[in-house]
């Protein structure tokens, strides 16, 4: 297993000959991964809200944004500062300090998931042992702002809405923690690194969706229903409830919902990425492209190439499922609250949990395919 | 290996992500404009006068599902270290597994049976 590039060693250890010692060192790199993770997320969302409205655009037959920059570009840019500059408003019935705290617990928790996405063998934020265990935990915290924001607002719709967010995500944490668990169960590991690892060397024939077609699906779809997309939208459905637990937010409070729904939706796009589609894996095997070119040994511009590949193939398996989210969003109709409750405990649970057993014995029995 | 060893990194990016809506928030505290009335603080209700509150009781039919949901949440969380170490465990845990989801099966066809999962 080629290691690729190692940032973090090469620049604590390039500060260390400068003479700092070894724990400032660390301390001076620490924020680097962090910050450019966030801002990383950030375009990320620009790029998606774009995405969103132009292939909105096309599926309806209309040109979209195209005004603002190149192929209007810069218009999610104008809409996030054009929300800077709105009022804020706090419904005199409210509760202050609940309704502000609302979309700041929903927001910190996407962001921190970050944390483990990994875009190569060492470009990660921290390799930690939980891995995608901190994931599902981190997901698990958004449910609990959206109550609040929805019950804070003290508006019949937000308070729906609200109720409706957090019985929707509690019903599909289950199917989603039990399809990352065959996965898990596959790579003995929960480290976001193994899981990728374990479906390397064989191109596109060694990624988890072929011995996880099951999970795949289970798992997009809960995704889904986590990040609120359309055909799962009910806490926000516009023609029952306004606009659900948003319906009182205004300015600044409304766009960290926004930026947190989209940041959502691009995580769960990487981490579908990550556990089935072989994360930064390119579909040939690297091993055969090495020995097609005739370069064996490792040298520093390879590595570039190579890191810059992994990213580069990790965002385009991350974009190509936000495209078809979006694409979802203008095909199929929402379903009903009865409808969403059935599926989620009437199917993806007993499927799920089917799954689960099914890996663990396909496991038991093929140690070879099943990462014995 | 020291079992926590990366976690210094999950405080530090805690930190770094709660910067994210604190700066947010306090941009537009310094830019927006601000105007205060009794008439734009009332609660948003299709345009008519508001009706009563929202802090009321009623019934949230979604505490069945709630309940059931704290059972199957303790059991992931239960059945995490058995996935992560079933290579070393084998065919016995395989078992052990197969036993313990079919206690929460049955608890969960009781619940159906029960009708604790429909809407109505």
């Amino acid at each position: 297993m080629d290691q690729g590039i190692d940032l973090q060693q090469t620049f604590i250890q390039s500060l260390m000959d400068l003479g700092l010692p070894a724990g400032a060192a660390k301390t001076v790199w620490m924020p680097l991964p962090m910050l450019l993770m966030i801002i990383g997320a950030t375009v990320g969302v620009l790029v998606s809200v774009w995405l969103e409205r132009k292939i909105s655009a096309a599926v309806q037959q209309r040109v979209g944004p195209e005004f603002i920059g190149p192929l209007g570009v810069l218009a999610p840019v104008a809409d996030g500062l054009k929300l800077i500059f709105k009022e804020d408003t706090v419904p005199a019935k409210a509760d202050p300090l609940l309704f502000t705290l609302g979309p700041v617990i929903v927001v910190i928790p996407v962001f921190l998931s970050y944390l483990i996405v990994p875009f190569g063998q060492n470009l990660i934020v921290t390799n930690v042992g939980m891995g995608v265990f901190v994931w599902i935990a981190l997901s698990s915290v958004v449910p609990i702002g959206l109550l609040m924001s929805g019950y804070a607002s003290n508006n019949k719709y937000a308070l729906l809405g609200g109720l409706r967010a957090a019985a929707q995500s509690i019903s599909y944490e289950i199917p989603l923690a039990l399809a990352v668990m065959a996965i898990v169960l596959m790579s003995n590991s929960l480290s976001t690194i193994d899981i990728v690892n374990q479906q390397s060397g064989y191109g596109i024939l060694g990624w988890n969706i072929w011995r996880q077609p099951i999970g795949f699906v289970i798992f997009w779809i809960a995704a889904l229903a986590e990040c609120e997309r359309i055909p799962f939208d009910l806490p926000e459905a516009e023609e029952e409830l306004v606009a659900g637990y948003q319906t009182e937010y205004s300015g600044m409070k409304f766009a960290l919902f926004y930026l947190g729904s989209y940041v959502n939706l691009v995580l769960s796009a990487l981490m579908v990425a990550v556990l089935y589609l072989g994360g930064w894996e390119l579909p040939i095997p690297t091993a055969l492209i090495a020995n097609w070119l005739g370069v064996g040994e490792t040298n520093a511009w390879l590595e570039i190439v190579g890191a810059s590949l992994g990213i580069t193939m990790t965002l385009l398996k991350a974009y190509f499922l936000v495209f078809t989210a979006i694409l979802l969003r203008w095909t199929v109709p929402r379903v009903r609250i009865d409808q969403l409750l059935d599926l989620g405990w009437k199917f993806l649970l007993p499927i799920s949990l089917v799954n689960l057993l099914v890996t663990a014995a396909l496991k038991i029995a093929f140690p070879g395919a099943f990462g014995g | 290996m020291f079992v926590l060893s990366g976690y210094e990194y999950l405080l530090g990016f805690t930190l770094v992500c709660s910067l994210v809506p604190i700066l947010a928030l306090t941009a537009a505290k310094l830019l927006r404009p601000s105007r205060r009335g009794p008439e734009r603080r009332t609660t948003y209700e299709s345009g008519m006068e508001p009706i009563g509150g929202a802090w009321i009781q009623f019934n949230i039919r979604y505490y069945m599902f709630a309940l059931i949901f704290v059972i199957f949440d303790v059991e992931t969380v239960f059945l995490y270290p058995w996935a992560v170490a079933f290579n070393q465990l084998g065919l016995l845990a395989f078992l052990e597994a197969l036993v313990f989801i079919g206690i929460l099966v049955i608890g969960l066809v009781y619940a159906w049976r029960k009708g604790a999962l429909e809407w109505s």
